[in-house]
């Protein structure tokens, strides 16, 4: 077992299980306890195992997933740069206000990426300095990501003024 | 009496005579969004030279231009762009709607991409293909120049009748409110979906 672990297991003993598969190390947190352990539990991670690097955010709607519990979840990836260990870190939130603290405060990286997953799935970040959508224009008002939004949208694209050739 | 002119001097209509002369400087508006813009970049180049036909003047300013090329697909977001681009366009012009995906959205028929350019805009040469050829592009072009020649007149009267809607009719775009998926869900903590 990776020494960080150890680490982890004495100080939020019970609030989190992990799995592996090949080099992959991860750590899920469930939807109850994520808003109050992930921030804590990432702080350590950057503070004590050495982890410096956080090289991803991305988001998953589990809606339909065979066997899953919780709906949403964030995936934070961080490295050591030293060792060259990696750890995944899996927050789950539910509808129907997804809401997990923000990363941005420990990795000023965390800013765009959680705008992203703001912006595609609709999870909120509490204390994102800038929390508002970065790819879609800004009226937008669906979550695109989420599994229950229909493919071609519900006639977002076609809310534009038509310019005739007399008039342009 | 028969007059008689000097070698030099011609006669022609000015509404013909406007067109011939702008039919051979169609200068372009590259809008060039994806993988089209690389075949239209090919275009411009020396082996397919659309130099010959009066159109290398590419400006990347758009009161410079005679012709918009639409070259790739264009998103929700861009939509608002084009249209001020175009709008900015001084008259007369044309616009060329270029690939699969400006003419019909192609592939992509998806959230964020627009099914069509003319479902917003007045297009005037359509070119099929994904990516359509430098030949066709040029095809386009002199499709256009013949256009300009036959339609054409000096202060632009016959844009004036053309005030009405001419893309696609439009697509039956919302789905119905069963056809949504929703799950009843199985989630420890009452999940319900919101239906967005
Ligand atoms: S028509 Fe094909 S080549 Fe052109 S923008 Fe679309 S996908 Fe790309």
């Amino acid at each position: 077992m990776p020494a960080y672990l150890d680490v982890l297991n004495a100080k939020f003993p019970n609030a989190f299980t992990t799995s592996a598969f090949r080099d992959n190390q991860r750590v899920q947190l469930d939807a109850e306890t994520a808003p109050r352990v992930l921030f804590p539990l990432l702080r350590t991670l950057k503070e004590q195992c050495g982890f410096d690097m956080l090289f991803e955010v991305g988001g998953i709607d589990y809606l339909h997933y065979p066997d899953a519990v919780d709906r949403y979840c964030v995936v934070y990836g961080v490295l050591n740069t030293t060792t060259g260990e990696r750890l995944f870190v899996k927050a789950f939130a539910n509808d129907p206000d997804p809401v997990l603290p923000s990363a941005v405060p420990l990795w000023e990286g965390a800013n765009w990426m959680e705008r992203e997953v703001f912006d595609m799935y609709g999870i909120a970040f509490t204390d994102h300095p800038d929390l508002r959508r970065i790819l879609m224009p800004e009226e937008y008002t669906s979550f695109p990501l989420r599994k229950d939004y229909p493919l071609r949208g519900h006639g977002e694209r076609h809310n534009f003024q038509h310019l005739t050739r007399a008039e342009s | 009496m028969a007059l008689k002119l000097d070698d030099n001097i011609f006669i022609a209509q000015l509404d013909g005579l406007a067109s011939w002369v702008r039919k051979n400087s169609l200068w372009p508006m590259p809008f060039a969004t994806a993988c089209c813009g690389i075949e239209l970049m090919a275009t411009a180049s020396s082996r397919y030279d659309i130099a010959r036909f009066g159109s290398e003047a590419m400006r990347f300013s758009p009161r410079q231009c005679d012709v918009m090329i639409v070259a790739g697909r264009v998103v929700m977001k861009m939509v608002p762009v084009m249209q001020r681009i175009w709008l900015q366009m001084s008259e007369p012009k044309w616009c060329i709607s270029m690939g699969a995906c400006a003419s019909s959205g192609g592939v992509f028929d998806t959230y964020s991409v627009v099914q069509g350019i003319d479902r917003f805009l007045p297009v005037d040469v359509y070119v099929p293909g994904c990516p359509p050829r430098p030949e066709q592009l040029i095809r386009a072009v002199l499709d256009l120049q013949e256009k300009v020649q036959r339609t054409g007149t000096i202060n632009a009267r016959e844009f004036r009748d053309r005030d009405h809607y001419e893309g696609p009719t439009p697509l039956a775009t919302e789905l119905p409110v069963e056809e949504l998926v929703v799950a009843p869900g199985n989630y420890r903590t009452g999940t319900r979906l919101r239906l967005n």
